[in-house]
C-alpha cells in the first residue's frame, strides 16, 4: 500500500521511467492528486510542461518512495493545483508562459516568467504587471530591482510598508530567464552537461551530478564506485563553500563585517583547494554523465586534510563570536521567524526547511550513493528565524567537514568514468540531489541516439521565495536584507 | 571579539601580490578607449555591477574580489551602490530579454565618462546560452557598447583583477 494508490489504482505504469514510476491520469485522478496536496497526504516536488501535456511529481511525507503522474491535455487546458494548493501557484504561471497551457480555475492569471519581452511572448503578458493591491491609511511602497545595490542577481521586490514595518512585500522575478530548457531541447549529452552546470552557478555541483544522476538512471548507466565518492567530495566542499559564504553574509547584513572577512578567507580557502584538487574553483564540468570528468589530483587528498584542518582550527572561534556578540544577536534572533505549519506545507527544503523543523534532506531519504553508507547527521531547529538558518548552516559545516574525512578515508580506487549506453528507446529519470540550498530535481527524458528531448529542473527556491513574502510581513524594512540573505534564494536557478 | 582581533595581530597578512596586467586587455583598452578619459580617472574607479542574466558564478567569483586574499580597494578599485556613483559598469550574463532595458537604463543612469566591462564568456555572444530566443542575439555589446572583456566561465578572481587593473594603466603621453 502506499499513499499514491488512491491516485494510480488502475493506471498502468509508462515503460522506461526511473527510479520512481510515471502514470499517465485522467482529470479525475488529477483531482485526487490535488485534494491529496491540500489535504498533506503528500508533497509537490515537482510540476512542469511538456508538449500537450502536464507532469507533476510528487513525494511521501518522508520521501521514501514518489511517483510522477502525466496529465495529458489535448484541448491545451489542465485543472489548476493553485486552487487549493498555493505553493504550487508559481510553478503554474511558469508553465503557462513556457507551454502556453491554460490552468483552468486559477485565481492568480498573471504571467510570471514572460514579462512581454520575448519573441513568442504571450499578449497578457505585454501589458504592465499588476502588483497585488494593498490598501490602508499612510502606506507607502517601495520599488527595488531589479539591478540591486549589492553584488547579488537581479530581481524586482514591491514593498508596501506602514511606517517601517512591511505590510506586504511581492517579488517578481524572471528577469534572469535565458531558456535553458529550450536550449535543452535536443541536446546532445556533452552540451547539456554543460548547460546543467550553469543553471545556478553556485551549485555547479549539484545541477551537474542531480543532470548526471537522471541520465545515468534511465540509461541504467553503472557509475564507477571511484567516482560516486569524488563526486560527494565536489558536492560537500561546494556545500562548506556557500554555508561559510552566507554565514559571513548574513552577519555584514547586520553590519558586522568582520564575520564576513572570516569566512570570506575561509571560503576562499575551500575555493582554492578544489582548484588544487579538480582544477577549477567552482568545479564546473567536473560531474559528467557517468562518473567524472577530472580525478582527484594527486596532491588532492592532502590539500583536503589541510583545509579540514584549518577550518576545524578557526571556524570554532567564528561561531563562538557569532554566538557572543549580543547586537548582532539581537539582529538575528526572532527576525523573519518561518512557521513550521508553513515551511511543512510548501515542502520548504534545504537549511531554510530545517531551521523550521522539517527534517528532510534528500541525501537521506529517497538518499543516493554514496550518502547511504556514511554516517552524518541533519541539523533540525524549531525556531526559524535568522539565528536558527545561522545555526543549521554551522551544524551544515561541521557535518561537511566529518563527511570529507570519511569520504577520503574510504575513497575506492579505479576508473572514474564509465560510457553512458545509448538507449534502444526513449528512456525518462528523475533524480533528487541535496545541493545547499535544498532539494534539486532534474527530470528528463533522452531519445534513442541519447540525445535530450525534454529536460525540467526545479530549484529549491521555487518553494523558499515565497516564503520570504510571508515571513518578512511584520519586520522592518531594515531587516529585509537580513532576512533575505538567510534565505538565499537563487534567481538563476529559479528563472532557468 | 577580542580574541579573534588578538590572533589576527599575530598574522601575516593574507593579501598577494597584485597579478601582472593583462597584456590582452591592455590592447583592448589601447584601441578603444578615450585618452583623456582615462587620464580624468585618474587612480580611482567606482565600479557598479550589473548582472544581466549570468547563472551567479561570475558574481561569486566578483565578491571574492573583496576578500582579503584579493583586497580590491587597495588598488582604488571599489563597488558602489549605484550606477549614478559609477565610473564603470561591470556587466555579466549574456543580457536576457528580460534584463535588456534595465542594463541600457543603467548605463544611461552612469555619468559620462564611463567604461563598461563585460565578465565571464557568456557576455560574449551568449556563449553556452547563445541560441537562445530568450537572450539577446550578440551578447552584452548588442545593447551597450563594450570597452573590455574578461573572459573565463568564470574568471577567476586573479583574471578580473588583471583585467580591472589595465583600467588604471595610464596612456603613456
Amino acid at each position: 500500500m502506499s499513499v499514491f494508490d488512491a491516485i494510480i489504482g488502475g493506471y498502468p505504469a509508462v515503460a522506461g521511467h526511473r527510479p520512481w514510476p510515471r502514470f499517465v491520469i485522467d482529470s479525475a485522478a488529477w483531482n485526487r492528486a490535488a485534494e491529496g496536496l491540500r489535504d498533506g497526504a503528500f508533497v509537490l516536488v515537482g510540476y512542469w510542461g511538456d508538449a500537450d501535456r502536464v507532469h507533476l511529481a510528487l513525494a511521501e511525507p518522508t520521501y521514501a518512495s514518489g511517483c510522477v503522474l502525466t496529465l495529458p491535455c489535448p484541448d491545451g487546458r489542465f485543472p489548476s493545483l493553485a486552487v487549493t494548493h498555493p505553493p504550487s501557484a508559481r510553478l503554474e504561471r511558469a508553465i503557462q508562459d513556457l507551454w502556453m497551457l491554460t490552468a483552468q480555475g486559477a485565481a492568480d492569471r498573471r504571467s510570471w516568467l514572460d514579462h512581454g519581452r520575448w519573441p513568442t511572448s504571450a499578449e497578457r503578458a505585454k501589458a504592465d504587471y499588476a502588483f497585488l493591491p494593498v490598501e490602508g491609511e499612510g502606506l507607502h511602497r517601495i520599488p527595488v530591482g531589479p539591478v540591486h545595490a549589492g553584488i547579488i542577481e537581479p530581481g524586482h521586490f514591491r514593498f508596501t510598508a506602514s511606517g517601517e514595518a512591511v505590510v506586504r512585500l511581492e517579488a517578481r522575478l524572471g528577469y534572469v530567464h535565458k531558456g535553458i530548457e529550450g536550449l535543452m531541447a535536443g541536446a546532445p549529452l556533452a552540451k547539456a552537461a554543460r548547460l546543467a552546470g550553469r543553471v545556478s552557478g553556485d551549485s555547479t555541483v549539484a545541477y551537474a551530478l542531480a543532470f548526471a544522476r537522471a541520465v545515468e538512471v534511465a540509461t541504467e548507466a553503472p557509475v564507477p564506485p571511484r567516482a560516486v565518492w569524488l563526486r560527494a567530495l565536489m558536492a560537500e566542499l561546494e556545500r562548506i563553500a556557500n554555508h561559510l559564504g552566507d554565514i559571513g553574509a548574513i552577519c555584514n547584513d547586520a553590519a558586522f563585517a568582520i564575520m564576513l572577512a572570516h569566512c570570506g578567507v575561509l571560503r576562499e580557502r575551500v575555493l582554492r583547494t578544489a582548484n588544487t584538487c579538480f582544477g577549477h574553483r567552482l568545479m564546473m564540468d567536473r560531474v559528467i554523465p557517468g562518473g567524472i570528468g577530472v580525478d582527484l589530483a594527486d596532491e588532492g587528498a592532502a590539500a583536503i586534510e589541510a583545509l579540514i584542518r584549518h577550518i576545524r582550527d578557526r571556524f570554532p572561534e567564528l561561531v563562538e563570536l557569532y554566538d557572543n556578540t549580543a547586537s548582532l544577536q539581537d539582529r538575528t534572533v526572532a527576525t523573519g521567524r518561518l512557521q513550521p505549519a508553513l515551511a511543512q506545507r510548501f515542502a520548504a527544503g534545504g537549511v531554510i526547511g530545517r531551521a523550521s523543523g522539517r527534517a528532510i534532506d534528500v541525501r537521506r531519504h529517497p538518499g543516493y550513493p554514496p550518502y547511504d553508507d556514511l554516517p552524518f547527521q541533519v541539523p533540525v531547529r524549531e525556531d526559524g528565524d535568522v539565528n536558527a538558518r545561522v545555526w543549521v548552516r554551522i551544524g551544515e559545516v561541521e557535518q561537511s567537514l566529518a563527511l570529507l574525512s570519511l569520504i577520503l578515508s574510504r575513497l575506492p580506487s579505479g576508473p572514474i568514468a564509465a560510457e553512458v549506453p545509448c538507449p534502444a528507446t526513449a528512456v525518462e529519470g528523475l533524480a533528487l540531489v541535496e545541493g545547499f540550498r535544498g532539494d534539486v530535481l532534474v527530470w528528463l527524458r533522452l531519445g534513442r541516439d541519447a540525445q535530450v528531448e525534454r529536460c525540467h529542473f526545479r530549484d529549491p527556491s521555487w518553494f523558499q521565495w515565497p516564503l520570504l513574502e510571508a515571513v518578512i510581513e511584520g519586520n522592518i524594512v531594515a531587516d529585509f536584507p537580513l532576512c533575505n540573505k538567510s534565505f538565499n534564494c537563487s534567481y538563476s536557478g529559479h528563472d532557468l | 571579539m577580542r580574541k579573534t582581533l588578538f590572533r589576527s595581530l599575530f598574522e601575516r597578512t593574507l593579501t598577494e601580490p597584485p597579478p601582472p596586467v593583462d597584456e590582452a586587455a591592455l590592447a583592448q583598452l589601447a584601441a578603444g578607449i578615450d585618452r583623456a578619459a582615462r587620464q580624468r580617472f585618474g587612480r580611482g574607479l567606482a565600479i557598479r555591477e550589473v548582472d544581466a542574466g549570468s547563472c551567479n558564478g561570475c558574481e561569486l567569483e566578483i565578491h571574492a574580489l573583496t576578500n582579503a586574499f584579493y583586497d580590491l580597494e587597495r588598488f582604488g578599485l571599489r563597488f558602489v551602490a549605484s550606477p549614478r556613483h559609477a565610473d564603470v559598469l561591470l556587466v555579466t550574463g549574456p543580457v536576457t530579454c528580460n534584463m535588456r532595458e534595465a542594463l541600457a537604463r543603467t548605463y544611461a543612469a552612469t555619468p559620462a565618462p564611463k567604461w563598461v566591462v563585460a565578465a565571464g564568456d557568456c557576455t560574449c555572444e551568449g556563449g553556452v546560452f547563445a541560441g537562445s530566443d530568450r537572450v539577446v542575439a550578440g551578447g552584452v555589446a548588442a545593447v551597450i557598447p563594450v570597452d573590455l572583456y574578461i573572459r573565463g566561465c568564470p574568471p577567476t578572481p586573479t583574471q578580473l583583477l588583471a583585467g580591472l587593473l589595465a583600467l588604471l594603466v595610464q596612456p603613456a603621453t
